[in-house]
């Protein structure tokens, strides 16, 4: 494939799935949990403008309204859910140290490798443009299990999750032009809730440990180690 | 002819470049609500610094007087190989990019040489500061120079330009990549916040200032063209690379002014960009700076994947 004879949309559509892939490692290395968030505000709405030119392109117009659900809730409504949960537990001045940083980010980089070498098999049956936003939204998955994996507070755990579902939505827009309705509004709700049952788990955790550092649920062990 | 063009072209480098850094110090001054020097007041430090009588100690050997000479003349041959408003020059067709980063290390070296020859403590640490991060620096900017060459299938600047033209615009995700790559580069090789300040002499961060302590004279003054010359070559670099539109194609009056205004004013916009940050981020720890260029070289190898794997042909 080259990318000279391709069309616009095209090109536009593998720039964004560079951008969001760009994001994903902005969030890896981040310690400080603001810029966690306004990082993953940004992919969101990567991901909107995604959708937006998909719905122009396809001429699919149910697809606007996912990506007003979309700017609704990945940029605005959960970003702001979870500053104001970091501004409450007074964690915004908090830096996390990440252990051996370099390490997690060349581990993000394979990762993004690996994913096109797994992915690879289906290049000889599919458009490769497919193949690549493909590829992209998988690295964009597997990013943000690294993330939860490297990241100790649980905010961060929950950025990490969504993020996964930015992938997720990523290779859904890309790849099936355009899912029914049903199944976008399913997925925007199920987004939602998910948003609400962290703020309770957060609030649990609280009220547990008195932190949100996840490390320290060792202390709920009967026997001291 | 056409060698005729290329010296103007690099007299107009060396002419240009305190003019650029005039610009960006106003930039700077108006957005941190200070009184500006007028834009030519790095013409007049020159002149003031080359009418001066240098000082050199006792201690000095013949290589701390020959260093400004050599490092100034290294960085107006690296001024050679860029093409700034025509490509297809002699000179910038003779060498190719990696001559140019060549350049860049030569000068480094008899800079950082400079600064431990007169056997001061600040010099040693300057110059022992320097070298590690430019050690960091160098492979992220081959990686994402190299991205660009890949796309071209040429290691030359001035053909790359003109295969990067002849494509018109094509959204690559590896010149986004790769821009950001060089970008963060630039800043820490020029000495720009956040890596460096290049207005402190406050001893715990000055890497590029410690070295430079102990000259003076025409020998400051060179050593301060050459720097404000580097600014200027990775502002380049960066305007032509990545939106070479403007630069001239062919060696006719018209189209040489038309490139010397397209890339007068596209530095000029890059200045305010580089302002902005410079007032916005704040000066990083001397130890964070490997991560930021490891985040740089993450950055070219991503661009370097992502041509390889997005844009290659299959």
């Amino acid at each position: 494939m080259n990318i000279e004879s391709q069309d616009l949309y095209t090109q536009i559509i593998l720039s964004m799935a560079a951008l969001v892939g760009l994001t994903s490692f902005l969030m890896l290395g981040q310690g400080r949990l603001l810029r966690l968030i306004f990082v993953f505000a940004v992919q969101g709405f990567l991901l909107t403008l995604t959708t937006a030119l998909a719905a122009y392109s396809l001429d699919n117009h149910h697809l606007y309204i996912s990506a007003v659900l979309t700017l609704a809730l990945k940029v605005i409504f959960i970003p702001w859910m979870l500053r104001r949960e970091v501004l409450n537990s007074n964690l915004h001045r908090d830096v996390e140290a990440l252990g051996n940083q370099t390490a997690i980010m060349l581990g993000g980089a394979s990762l993004m490798v690996f994913s096109y070498y797994v992915l690879h098999p289906i290049v000889q049956t599919t458009s490769p443009v497919m193949l690549n936003a493909l590829a992209v939204s998988l690295s964009v998955v597997l990013l943000g299990m690294l993330l939860m994996i490297s990241h100790k507070q649980a905010i961060a755990h929950v950025v990490g999750f969504m993020s996964i579902e930015n992938g997720l939505f990523f290779a859904a827009i890309v790849a099936t032009k355009g899912m029914p309705m049903v199944v976008e509004l399913g997925i925007a709700f199920d987004v939602l809730v998910a948003a609400v049952l962290f703020g309770i788990f957060f609030f649990h955790i609280r009220t547990s440990i008195d932190s949100l550092d996840v490390d320290l649920l060792n202390k709920l062990h009967e026997v001291d180690k | 002819m056409n060698w005729l063009i290329a010296i103007l072209q690099t007299a107009l480098f060396v002419a240009l470049a305190p003019l650029l850094a005039g610009w960006l110090k106003r930039c700077k001054c108006h957005l941190q609500n200070r009184q500006s020097p007028p834009l030519l007041q790095p013409y007049r430090d020159l002149f003031k610094l080359f009418n001066k009588q240098p000082v050199v100690s006792e201690q000095a050997s013949w290589l701390f007087i020959k260093a400004p000479y050599i490092i100034f003349s290294a960085t107006v041959l690296a001024a050679t190989v860029v093409p700034l408003i025509a490509v297809d020059l002699p000179t910038s067709a003779s060498a190719d990019v990696i001559v140019m980063v060549g350049f860049f290390a030569f000068a480094r070296f008899f800079l950082a040489l400079a600064g431990l020859d007169i056997g001061t403590a600040f010099g040693g640490m300057g110059s022992s500061r320097e070298m590690t991060i430019s050690s960091l620096a160098e492979p992220a900017m081959l990686m994402a120079v190299f991205t660009l060459t890949m796309t071209a299938s040429t290691t030359n600047l001035s053909y790359a330009i003109s295969h990067v033209l002849e494509q018109g615009l094509v959204l690559r995700p590896s010149f986004v990549f790769a821009l950001f790559a060089l970008i963060l580069v630039a800043v820490a090789e020029t000495g720009r916040i956040p890596v460096d300040n290049p207005t402190t002499h406050l001893e715990l961060t000055m890497i590029h200032e410690a070295m430079i302590l102990e000259y003076s004279g025409r020998h400051l003054a060179l050593i301060e063209w050459a720097s404000q010359l580097k600014l200027m070559l990775y502002g380049v670099l960066i305007a032509n690379i990545f939106f070479p539109w403007g630069i001239a194609q062919t060696f006719s009056l018209h189209d040489l002014g038309y490139g010397l205004l397209a890339i007068i004013g596209k530095l000029a916009v890059l200045a305010v960009i580089l302002g902005i940050a410079e007032t916005l981020v704040a000066k990083m720890r001397l130890f964070k700076v490997q991560e930021y260029l490891g985040f740089a070289y993450l950055l070219g190898l991503l661009g370097m994947l992502s041509h390889i794997i997005l844009e290659a042909s299959r």
